[in-house]
């Protein structure tokens, strides 16, 4: 198949239990390149788990995951990082006993050496934390421990980058400026965003995919998912 | 980690000064001691390479030490080889057994991963003397006197040999001093810290995981070398666990995933050891006392302790 019509990112029965739990149950899902894609669904519907089957963290049981129509089903993490497909984490994983410009300098120069100090100080100018390089980042804010969070995922330049609840514990002036910068990544850039907030949702995404019990209930545009009935019944009505 | 360079750089270089005039100051016999507690030191450093930065808790280091040691002594016993390519031999032997160690333990980690290299140092040991034809076992062998020659130089003779052990002792600092600062000093503080997140970065924690070892086992490699061509002596006891547990004791009094950790914990343990040897017969409840006095007030080690406290910028 032509890699150019193929989409980012697709998968195909994709299915991943835990024990007895589906919590990913043959998950048919497709993502375009270069949109701002939202995986929305009440707590416990398995969103997490989606993209830790997209990231590597998690195998899935059965089911198939293509990347711009390469099987990458088996490929372990850390070459689908290489590939460009990066995650921030729901559950803030950073390296709390570093320094914020070690946290970033690790992801930055994962991608070559060259100029890693100027590379690492933009990629944390571009969240607004330059100036607390020297702070060990494990006293960082919540809030701003978030957004080191997201200056690692930014600074590995990738193809699909996958924000896991990224607005939780931003003040609402950060929310503000973290909606312009995801804004300003598309369309080098698609984004996966799992969000709670659905004002952020409905600003930034062209597409919304709703998952509930591990199944996809619905997939489109803002607006058709908006007035979708059984949407609204499952979550956004709740 | 690359900031405060000539802060760094300076201490490091003023430690090595100190120690090179210290043959002229100290009397023989201690001088001997300071070139011994280098090699010992050498051994420490590798040590804290895997265990201190890259959070690998071995406990099979004496195996890379006899590797070493052995790598660089059978030849000299059997084909009278010079201390030159002895000592390569044994840097060598002791990066490919670590090299081998990782591939088969680094598939385990945390509690498995000691009692992995536990396991594989005692298999060492057992060979040393399953072989005792050919490695003289228990026993052990002196190293001849004209293995012991390096460049026209005896290395039985007190300065020599204090210049050879501050030699490789310098080139050991200095070479885990640059690899702290650089990236890949780095990445191996972020498997210690966190391996999910460095892999969620790209990196494969086992290939980072296993050239740890492996430069780890260079140093451990060295030590035994040096160890044998500079002291004399080969032998089996060098293998056994004892000589695992000391390296981790003298990182954690010195500071673990410091760069002048490992020899300040020898250097302490060592004159302990003297000191203790000479008020008691009981001098392992001495040192045993030490230790845990350590763990109770200052669990970070001496310059892990500093660091916290004082000195933020101590790599
Ligand atoms: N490691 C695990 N072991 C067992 N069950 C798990 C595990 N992780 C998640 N689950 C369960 O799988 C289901 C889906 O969880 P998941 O975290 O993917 O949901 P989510 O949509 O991300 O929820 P939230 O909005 O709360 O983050 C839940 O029932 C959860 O309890
Ligand atoms: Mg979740």
């Amino acid at each position: 198949m032509a890699a150019v019509m193929a989409p980012l990112i697709e998968t195909r029965g994709l299915t991943l239990h835990y024990g007895g739990l589906k919590a990913v149950d043959g998950v048919d899902f497709t993502l375009e390149a270069g949109e701002i894609h939202a995986l929305i669904g009440p707590n416990g519907a398995g969103k997490t788990s989606f993209v830790s089957l997209l990231s590597g963290r998690r195998l899935p049981q059965s089911g198939r995951i293509l990347l711009a129509g390469e099987d990458i089903t088996r490929l372990p993490a850390q070459l689908r990082v290489r590939k460009g497909i990066a995650y921030t984490f729901q559950i803030t994983s950073i390296f709390p006993r570093l320094s914020v410009f070690d946290n970033v300098a690790l992801a930055v120069q994962a991608q070559g050496t060259r100029d890693l100090e100027n590379r690492t100080r933009a990629a944390l100018a571009r969240v607004g934390l330059d100036g607390l390089e020297e702070q060990e980042a494990g006293t960082l804010s919540y809030g701003h421990q978030r957004l080191l969070e997201l200056a690692m995922g930014l600074a590995l330049k990738p193809r699909l980058l996958i924000l896991d609840e990224p607005t939780q514990g931003l003040a609402a002036s950060e929310i503000e400026g973290f909606k312009a910068l995801v804004r300003s990544l598309v369309p080098e850039t698609t984004v996966l965003l799992i969000e709670h907030n659905m004002e952020v949702v409905m600003d930034l995404a062209s597409r919304i995919t709703v998952l509930t019990f591990g199944r996809v209930l619905a997939s489109g545009t803002p607006a058709a998912i908006r007035a979708n009935p059984a949407v609204q019944e499952a979550y956004l009505g709740a | 980690m690359r900031r405060n360079g000539l802060r760094v750089w300076a201490l490091h270089l003023a430690l090595l000064a100190v120690l090179a005039s210290a043959q002229f100051w100290l009397s023989p016999y201690l001088a001997t001691n300071l070139a011994r507690i280098m090699v010992l030191a050498v051994f420490a450093m590798g040590y804290n390479l895997a265990f201190g930065y890259t959070g690998l808790l071995s406990l099979g280091h004496a195996l890379l030490l006899a590797a070493g040691m052995y790598a660089a002594g059978l030849p000299a016993l059997l084909w009278g080889w010079s201390a030159g390519p002895a000592f390569i031999a044994g840097l060598a032997g002791g990066g490919l057994v670590a090299a081998v160690l990782g591939l088969l333990a680094l598939r385990t980690a945390g509690v498995s991963f000691m009692i992995v290299t536990l396991m594989f140092a005692q298999a060492g040991f057992l060979t040393l003397l399953y072989f005792a034809p050919v490695t003289r076992g228990n026993d052990g062998f002196a190293v001849a006197a004209a293995s012991r020659s390096f460049l026209g130089f005896d290395l039985s003779t007190d300065t020599p040999r204090f210049l050879a052990a501050f030699a490789i002792f310098a080139t050991g600092l200095l070479v885990s001093l640059a690899l702290m600062r650089s990236p890949f000093g780095r990445t191996m503080i972020a498997m210690r810290e966190n391996e999910e997140r460095s892999r969620m970065l790209g990196y494969n924690p086992f290939t980072v995981k296993l050239a740890a070892l492996t430069l780890s086992g260079l140093y451990a490699g060295a030590a035994g070398a040096a160890y044998a061509l500079l002291f004399g002596y080969v032998g089996a006891s060098f293998a056994t666990i004892q000589y695992s547990i000391l390296p981790m004791l003298y990182v954690l009094m010195g500071g673990a995933g410091t760069t002048l950790g490992p020899f300040l914990g020898a250097l302490l343990m060592f004159a302990l050891v003297e000191a203790a040897t000479g008020l008691t017969t009981a001098h392992q409840f001495i040192i045993g006392a030490a230790l845990v006095a350590l763990v109770l007030f200052a669990p970070k080690g001496i310059l892990g302790t500093v660091r916290e406290r004082w000195a933020k910028w101590l790599p």
